[in-house]
């Protein structure tokens, strides 16, 4: 199999994005309208192309399966967006947000990509200010900062704790402009159920319209996909519920590589689970860990008790003790591990225990509960009405849970899968964040790829590329399509005993047990094994009600799992392969005498990229080294 | 908890729909609403009926997707909270609780408890937006915006389009959503050049859409889950008045979206 070539530009670091804008290839602006691009999905990623890509002169087709692009579940994003504005003056630069990307992804993203994320940034800030997103300000009018996560500067931009819906609706309504100018036609409610590839090049989607259920195919000159990330897999998430895997799983299977499944970023601070019938997990923005302070009971007879009743000299403020230097700002893998950690020594606290306090009493004793208010006040509202308990008076509680996942379509410089034609932008790809993904980044490498990247280099891949004339009536378009019905119609003809739920909750405690948090050989072996049995329990066993030809949501549920069910496989086959702990992926035979993460550079500082090899076959590994020319490859502390 | 539900039934946006009514012993006061609709599904699959139709995805009260009339009130009896946050423990042991979808001329039915709420986007369209053209602009920091102004366009930018404004107001208005978003672009310094422009627009498409009028009732605000207050309405027809007497070119053209 050939190697995959990241057409990574020649010359420096920081020359590089610059001379290939140079470089690449342009559409004749006339030319423009001529192409049709499509663009699956609307979050910060797809609208901000989608937008973008029209005001270019493209005719662009953009879709989504909520009923307005406006609900992406970029929405639900709060803490912020990181920029290298420097506005602070406090030694931020471009190349520090890069050397802090690198290195937070534990040196497993590639270099160049990872710059221009940095260097493009700043403009990202500027447009969405042009665009009227209320970003916070200090009392002067100028745009104020914070520091999250991970970072020992305040580069992140927010706006209150809603920093994903006023971006998006900043995107969404540059969308809605362009959709009244004709330049982009919007499907809502339809969903993208397969990739049509004519002759090696994407070349269209087919589509079932979730109202009336048709089943209708789309051609076009390029695909992008900004269709997210693929948490629920694990059942229980932050992300929304109709986040799912199903576009670039069916892109997988038309033969884009999938790089790095097993990476996923699991966040600190979310509400733990209360019980059975729970259906998500709320994350609890990152900025909270400005101000609270993380502890559990020293001693495992505490836990029991109210948290007021146990004195400061009976607390285990773990990570301000394990980490001095970034203390209850640590990093998300590690906060996230000496959670569990302090809960599995059975010093949790809450229902089941697990859980560890987040403690707001010092920062209200030090700045007044009305500082604390304006800070944080809708947060801690939500927080109240999902647990019933007042965090100004009693300190919250909070657990790990998964959150967003770094692994994806593999994509050259260019943000091309191996698939000519098919771009691949935010979550939906696996660059930039390499195997962890620091706070206030995913929303900045959404819009980046958006505003800034695909719509450049979609114009040099159209402007070097003669597209053959496809019709519908294509023999490949007609077999992808009737592909979609005969699933379509199996799924429905099963008429078993089992929901979709109770197979999807399954499949997500098994993956969270087993390729969690923390993985290791037998564990995932034992998955390996209980993934198929239950796919095929899923296949035989599962029911479908209703029609195709209706809105049916038991059947777009029945689909996405069945996805899952397979991905769910490939994840595991990754984690078992990389056989080192990097970032959020923790491979319990590979840490320090401490407890640390232990990477081997030596044997795998490479993309893992894996190739459909048909149903049935294992998938085929291709790696893509990583070469580190800029940074020093360090060991990652924060103590 | 014991709850029994009366639930709007409706195959298609053309079959008459009814009230169904469904026992369930298996709701825990911790569950969300909306997690005890699941249950209720669950059952139902496993009896081989169809489940309740109705939207949520982010199920934290910010996708706007979520909503319905919970014993004839827009997102249920708990103030300021969409329906994905409503949690059970609001309601009794025993309690009986009607469950209808939004009712309004401009958001029809698809099925039981999902409307279409389309009619939304084309009002943003109209033009609830600033041009900027990506790639072009200024240093964020060359504009000052007042911290308190920022704060008010806050304020009314985390309208999330959810529609229960016009669920709850006798007259089907839009106009708490319009306003919310005349008043986010109206109150900074980039939305300025476009203001006028915006409120006819907008206001047009919302006539067009067969939204009803505003006549002040205020149901809308009682309603509303992200608590926007009336005063984006004076706003907002504050704009749209100064407008028509400057723009009236535009005024025509307004509506044509
Ligand atoms: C609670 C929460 C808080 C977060 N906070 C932050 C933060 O503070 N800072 C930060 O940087 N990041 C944050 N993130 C991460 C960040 O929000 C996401 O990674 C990012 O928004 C993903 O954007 P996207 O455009 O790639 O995908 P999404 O926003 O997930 O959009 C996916 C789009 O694809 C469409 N789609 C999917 N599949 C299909 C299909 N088959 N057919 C048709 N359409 C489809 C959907 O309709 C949707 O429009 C947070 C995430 C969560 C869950
Ligand atoms: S104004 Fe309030 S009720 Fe109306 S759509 Fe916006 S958030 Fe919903
Ligand atoms: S499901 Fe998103 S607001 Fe309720």
């Amino acid at each position: 199999m050939a190697e995959l070539n990241a057409k990574v530009p020649p010359g420096p670091l920081e020359r590089k994005w610059e001379r290939h804008r140079a470089e690449m290839k342009l559409v004749n602006p006339a030319n423009k309208r001529k192409h049709t691009v499509i663009v699956v999905g609307s979050g910060l990623a797809g609208a901000s192309a989608a937008a973008s890509l029209s005001e270019l002169g493209y005719n662009v087709r953009c879709f989504c399966f909520q009923d307005s692009p406006r609900r992406a579940h970029s929405i639900a994003a709060q803490g912020g967006i990181n920029a290298a504005k420097n506005y602070q003056n406090d030694g931020d630069s471009v190349f520090r947000l890069f050397y802090d990307t690198i290195k937070g992804g534990d040196f497993r993203s590639r270099e160049a990509n990872v710059y221009r994320l940095a260097e493009v940034s700043v403009n990202i800030i500027d447009q969405c200010v042009a665009q009227g997103v209320p970003f916070a300000r200090e009392y002067g009018g100028l745009l104020a900062n914070r520091s999250f996560g991970g970072a020992q500067v305040s580069r992140t931009f927010y706006a209150r704790g809603q920093t994903g819906q006023q971006l998006l609706l900043g995107a969404y309504q540059a969308l809605e402009k362009e959709i009244a100018k004709g330049g982009v036609t919007m499907f809502p409610r339809t969903e993208m159920l397969d990739l049509v590839v004519v002759n090696g090049r994407a070349r269209g989607i087919v589509t079932r319209d979730m109202v009336s259920g048709a089943i209708e195919t789309h051609l076009a000159d390029d695909v992008i996909l900004g269709t997210g990330g693929y948490g629920n897999v694990y059942f229980l998430s932050t992300n929304a519920k109709g986040s799912n895997v199903t576009a670039i799983w069916r892109a997988y299977k038309r033969g884009a590589a999938f790089a790095n499944p097993c990476y996923t970023q699991i966040h600190p601070t979310c509400i733990p689970v209360s019980g059975e019938h729970q259906s998500k997990l709320t994350l609890m923005s990152e900025s909270l860990r400005n101000d609270g302070r993380v502890w559990v009971p020293k001693r495992q007879e505490d836990c029991a008790k109210p948290p007021n009743q146990i004195p400061e000299s009976d607390r285990d403020y773990y990570l301000e003790r394990k980490y001095p230097a970034f203390g209850n700002l640590s990093p998300r893998d590690i906060a996230s591990r000496a959670a569990k950690e302090v809960c599995d020594e059975g010093r949790g606290v809450g229902p089941g225990g697990r859980g560890v306090y987040l403690d707001f009493a010092d920062a209200i004793t030090r700045l007044g509960r009305k500082t604390i208010g304006e800070r944080y006040g809708n947060l801690f509202e939500m927080y109240q009405r999902i647990t019933d308990e007042n965090p100004y008076e009693v300190p919250m509680r909070i657990y790990p849970a998964v959150h967003y996942t770094m692994g994806g379509l593999w994509v050259d410089y260019n943000l091309m899968s191996n698939v000519p034609g098919l771009h691949v932008i935010g979550e939906a790809n696996f660059s930039d964040h390499g195997a962890n993904r620091l706070g206030a980044s995913a929303l900045m490498q959404g819009l980046a790829d958006g505003y800034f990247i695909v719509p450049l280099t979609i114009g040099d891949y159209l402007g070097s590329t003669k597209l053959e004339r496809v019709a519908e009536d294509h023999p490949d378009v007609r077999a992808t399509e009737e592909a979609v019905r005969e699933r379509t119609a199996r799924l429905l003809a099963i008429n078993g005993s089992r929901t979709v739920m109770s197979i999807h909750r399954e499949l997500g405690k098994l993956m969270w047990e087993y390729c969690g948090m923390s993985r290791d050989k037998a564990g995932l072996a034992k998955a390996l094994v209980e993934i198929p049995r239950l796919r095929e329990e899923f296949w035989h066993d599962v029911r479908v009600p209703g029609t195709g030809a209706e809105l049916n949501q038991s059947l777009e549920y029945a689909g996405r799992v069945a996805d899952f069910l397979e991905l769910a496989e490939l994840m595991c086959l990754d984690a078992l392969d990389r056989e080192e702990s990097c970032g959020a992926h923790f491979r319990v035979e590979h840490q320090t005498a401490d407890g640390e993460a232990l990477r081997n550079d030596d044997e795998f500082a490479y993309v893992a990229s894996w190739d459909y090899a048909g149903a049935g076959k294992p998938p085929v590994l291709r790696k893509e080294p990583l070469v580190f020319e800029n940074v020093h490859l360090s060991q990652r502390s924060y103590k | 908890m014991h709850v029994t539900l009366f639930v709007w039934r409706q195959a298609g946006p053309d079959a008459s729909g009814a009230m169904q009514r469904y026992e369930t012993d298996d709701v825990s006061p911790d569950m969300s609403f909306l997690e005890m609709l699941d249950v209720v599904n669950e059952t139902l699959v496993g009896k081989g009926e169809q489940p309740i139709a109705f939207d949520h995805d982010c199920r934290e009260g910010i996708c706007g997707s979520c909503g319905m009339m919970i014993n004839g009130v827009a997102h249920g009896p708990m103030k300021g909270t969409a329906t994905c946050q409503l949690h059970m423990r609001s309601f009794a042991d025993g309690a009986t609780i009607h469950v209808e979808p939004w009712r309004s001329r401009a958001f029809p039915v698809i099925k039981d408890l999902v409307v279409n709420r389309a009619a939304f986007d084309r009002i943003i369209a109209a033009g609830g937006f600033v041009t900027a053209p990506t790639g072009a602009a200024q240093d964020a920091n060359n504009i000052l915006v007042p911290k308190h102004e920022a704060d008010a366009a806050m304020d009314a930018a985390a309208c999330i389009g959810c529609g229960a404004c016009v669920a709850a107001c006798p007259n089907g208005s839009a106009s708490l959503f319009t306003a919310a978003k005349i008043s986010h672009l109206g109150l900074l310094p980039q939305g300025q050049p476009e203001r006028r422009r915006r409120a006819l627009r907008m206001v047009a498409q919302m006539d067009e859409e067969g939204f009803g009028h505003c006549t002040f009732y205020g149901e809308c605000q009682e309603a509303c889950p992200k608590e926007i207050s009336i005063d984006t309405i004076a706003r907002m027809n504050r704009d749209y008045m100064i407008a028509t007497m400057s723009h009236r070119d535009e005024r025509v053209l307004g509506g044509t979206g």
